[in-house]
């Protein structure tokens, strides 16, 4: 196994230059802690906790061995802060942590390595209070107004209720970056955008059309997730979970039941794998219809716009007809699924899928030679891929743009470990790019979803069993859900209190490491070109304010 | 081009036939209305959507009233850029605390007569965030709300029969 061989190699690297790392390992599907010297499987994370000293120094010899970075967080326990950060390489994912006092906390910075860890940092520093020396921009990122300097609101002592005033002010003195010269002038948009989308504030220093400087203020919708999951029972926080981000219910659900499952060490019935894998590759597809059409409506292609969201509506009602939900929200409960597929569903989203297969034939070529959606959207949004590379850039958005990683082909768990798929890989990087990468994926997705329904068709009898029952973890078990989103890679963290209560939830997702690209591919664009470039990445704004 | 009139031809007129909603059908889909809207503005309604925290969901189907089955704006009702256009506000989400000033904005920036609809569980009554540091709980513990559209997220069946019923009784 390479990934083995890397990580037991760069441990010893580590450890001869004095880091003093003690290994555990975490499966992926189980939490068992196993022996340092077993074998790292390719579905298992390692865990290495290092003094908080090492912590930036780290960082520099991850990079230098091409770690990608993930994720980062912290905990509150009585008397000290763990911070933790999640690297990838090959499919293996490294979970490093840390352990900082509560008088003064304070970390070296990773963001001075990682560009990515940039705001994920100054979301800890918002919601923990802890600094981290040396960050390139510490300025607020998650607060805004309506909790008091000083105070952070995933600290324990920190009410859930905390101390609101009347009418929260508005965030009216952020320091936003400056620019001067003749001719320069600023656009502010937002929080209330133009259109029925999803809230945040865009400001722009241009010259004349084009776009000099973006800078993303975010955390309208922060609705104090990762507070109000505290003393949650398992099923209450999926139910939370499924509305990180509405788009992206099923996969933020299911990764947060991957996490509590590892952490109870339960295994799922395989048909229930099966049924998660439909439901996640049906979401993904709902998406990417409503993204093509919201890319070409947004350059005024009104044909190809209606015909998408007829597709995705007739997709929807399936949903409905045969899962119960349109949008498939609380179908997956921790240890398995709700409902079963009998054989006349499975004969329907079979037949589903040939029928979109053909709609898509028709309508694809009709988009291919339209000259004047082609003008508007080849070349435009450019994203170099060694930007995506240092942003971590995630799914269709990294993908475009040359980063060949999808969680489900390179650190498989089930059902993805028993099937064979195409990943769609572009290096054009613009806004063409994204919109055929999601083409691909569609296509790629309706391939996994017939053989899901083969395997549950023919491997096993239906109406078999679709749920584990629940066994409540001990206190302080934790677990680390990793699965392929619609929009990449979410990466959910769970650790139990007592009585089967959660005390920590941190979804991550990818829309955390896609938006600053959206910062980098606007420049040199105009203006007007904004609302398309911004479709084409899509980020989630609730899943990053949390 | 000929290929893109061909599949116009070939797809029709997709969009379906609804009636406006009786009483008994309004309190099925969780609709409650507290107050109609004028007669007077009957056939022409203009709508600005005004999400205030919520988790994208509701956003999603109140899209789907614009896609050829529903078609929305053959009963009058359109969709505006700006509150200063809008009679009706359609806000969605527990209205976090960093959007209440925003919120609170764009209703005084609409001009009376005016109506607001909290769509979606967390904007009816707070659903599954309800009130903490981070949000408010509830569209109607900041501004005075017309009409409740209840679900998770409602569909855009009951999202369009509720504006139908809002305009029709």
């Amino acid at each position: 196994m390479s990934s083995s061989n890397w990580a037991t190699d760069f441990l010893n690297q580590l450890n001869n230059a004095e880091f003093f790392i003690v290994p555990t390992l975490m499966n992926r599907h189980l939490t068992t802690a196993g022996q340092p010297d077993e074998d790292i499987k390719n579905n298992n994370a390692v865990l290495w906790n290092i003094e908080s000293k090492h912590w930036q120094q780290f960082s520099q010899h991850a990079i230098e061995q091409n770690l990608r970075w993930v994720a980062g967080w912290a905990e509150h326990a009585e008397t000290l802060f763990i911070v933790n950060t999640c690297f990838e390489k090959e499919g293996t994912y490294l979970l490093l942590r840390t352990h900082v006092n509560n008088e003064s906390p304070e970390l070296p910075s990773q963001a001075t390595v990682y560009p990515a860890a940039n705001r994920s940092e100054r979301h800890t520093q918002d919601m923990f209070g802890i600094n981290f020396i040396g960050h390139p921009d510490n300025r607020r990122w998650t607060q805004h107004k309506a909790w008091a300097e000083g105070s952070y609101p995933l600290r324990k002592d920190f009410p859930v209720q905390g101390e609101p005033q009347a009418v929260t002010p508005p965030d009216m003195d952020y320091p936003f970056v400056k620019s001067y010269g003749a001719g320069v002038y600023e656009i502010p948009v937002g929080p209330v955008h133009a259109g029925i989308i999803e809230p945040g504030h865009f400001r722009f220093q241009a010259v004349g059309e084009l776009i000099l400087n973006l800078e993303e203020r975010l955390g309208y919708t922060h609705k104090g997730i990762e507070k109000i999951a505290e003393d949650r029972t398992p099923e209450s926080l999926a139910r939370l979970a499924g509305r990180v981000s509405g788009d992206t219910t099923v996969c933020h659900c299911w990764a947060a039941c991957m996490a509590m499952e590892q952490a109870a060490d339960i295994q799922i019935p395989p048909r229930a794998a099966l049924i998660r894998g439909i439901l996640a590759e049906r979401e993904r597809i709902a998406n990417h219809l409503g993204d093509m059409g919201g890319i070409c409506n947004d350059v005024a292609f009104v044909f190809a716009q209606m015909q998408f969201t007829r597709l995705r509506e007739l997709w929807l009602r399936t949903n409905a007809t045969v899962f119960g939900h349109r949008l498939l929200m609380d179908r997956i409960v921790p240890g398995g699924v709700i409902s079963d597929l009998s054989l006349d569903s499975c004969a329907l989203v079979s037949l589903e899928i040939s029928q979109l297969r053909i709609e898509l034939s028709e309508i694809m070529p009709a988009v291919d030679l339209n000259s004047s959606l082609e003008d508007r959207i080849y070349t435009a949004g450019y994203l170099l891929p060694e930007i995506a590379a240092a942003f971590g850039t995630l799914g269709y958005v990294g993908r475009a743009s040359g980063q060949n990683f999808d969680v489900r082909r390179d650190s498989p768990y089930s059902p993805y470990d028993q099937v064979v798929f195409k990943v769609a890989v572009e290096n054009q990087g613009d806004i063409a790019s994204r919109f055929w990468v999601r083409y691909k994926e569609i296509l790629s997705s309706l391939k996994l979803i017939e053989q899901f329904i083969a395997q549950l068709v023919i491997a096993q009898p239906a109406e078999g069993k679709i749920l584990t029952e629940w066994q409540p973890p001990k206190a302080g078990s934790e677990g680390l859900g990793i699965v392929e989103g619609w929009r990449g890679e979410i990466v959910t963290h769970i650790r139990f209190d007592t009585d089967n209560k959660i005390t920590r939830f941190y979804p991550r997702d990818p829309s955390t490491l896609n938006w600053p690209a959206l910062e980098k591919l606007v420049l040199n664009n105009i203006v007007p070109d904004f609302p398309v470039c911004n479709k084409s990445l899509n980020g989630s704004y609730s899943g990053n304010d949390l | 081009m000929l290929q893109l009139i061909k599949k116009i031809l070939t797809t029709g007129v997709v969009t379906e036939k609804y009636k406006a909603p009786k009483d008994d059908e309004l309190e099925q889909l969780g609709i409650q209305i507290k107050r109609h809207i004028d007669k007077s503005f009957s056939g022409s309604i203009a709508i600005r959507a005004v999400d205030a925290g919520s988790c994208n969901g509701c956003e999603l189907e109140i899209h789907a009233l614009n896609n050829p089955f529903y078609d929305i704006e053959r009963f009058g009702i359109h969709f505006v850029a700006s509150p200063r256009h809008a009679d009706v506000l359609l806000v969605t989400g527990p209205v976090s605390r960093h959007m209440q000033t925003a919120l609170l904005r764009t209703y005084e920036a609409t001009p009376n007569p005016k109506w607001v609809i909290a769509v979606g569980d967390c904007a009816a009554c707070g659903g599954e965030f309800g009130v903490s540091y981070a949000s408010c709980g509830a569209v109607a513990n900041v501004i005075p709300v017309d009409m409740t559209i209840a679900g998770c997220p409602p569909t855009p069946l009951a999202l369009l029969k509720g504006l139908l019923g809002l305009i029709n009784n």
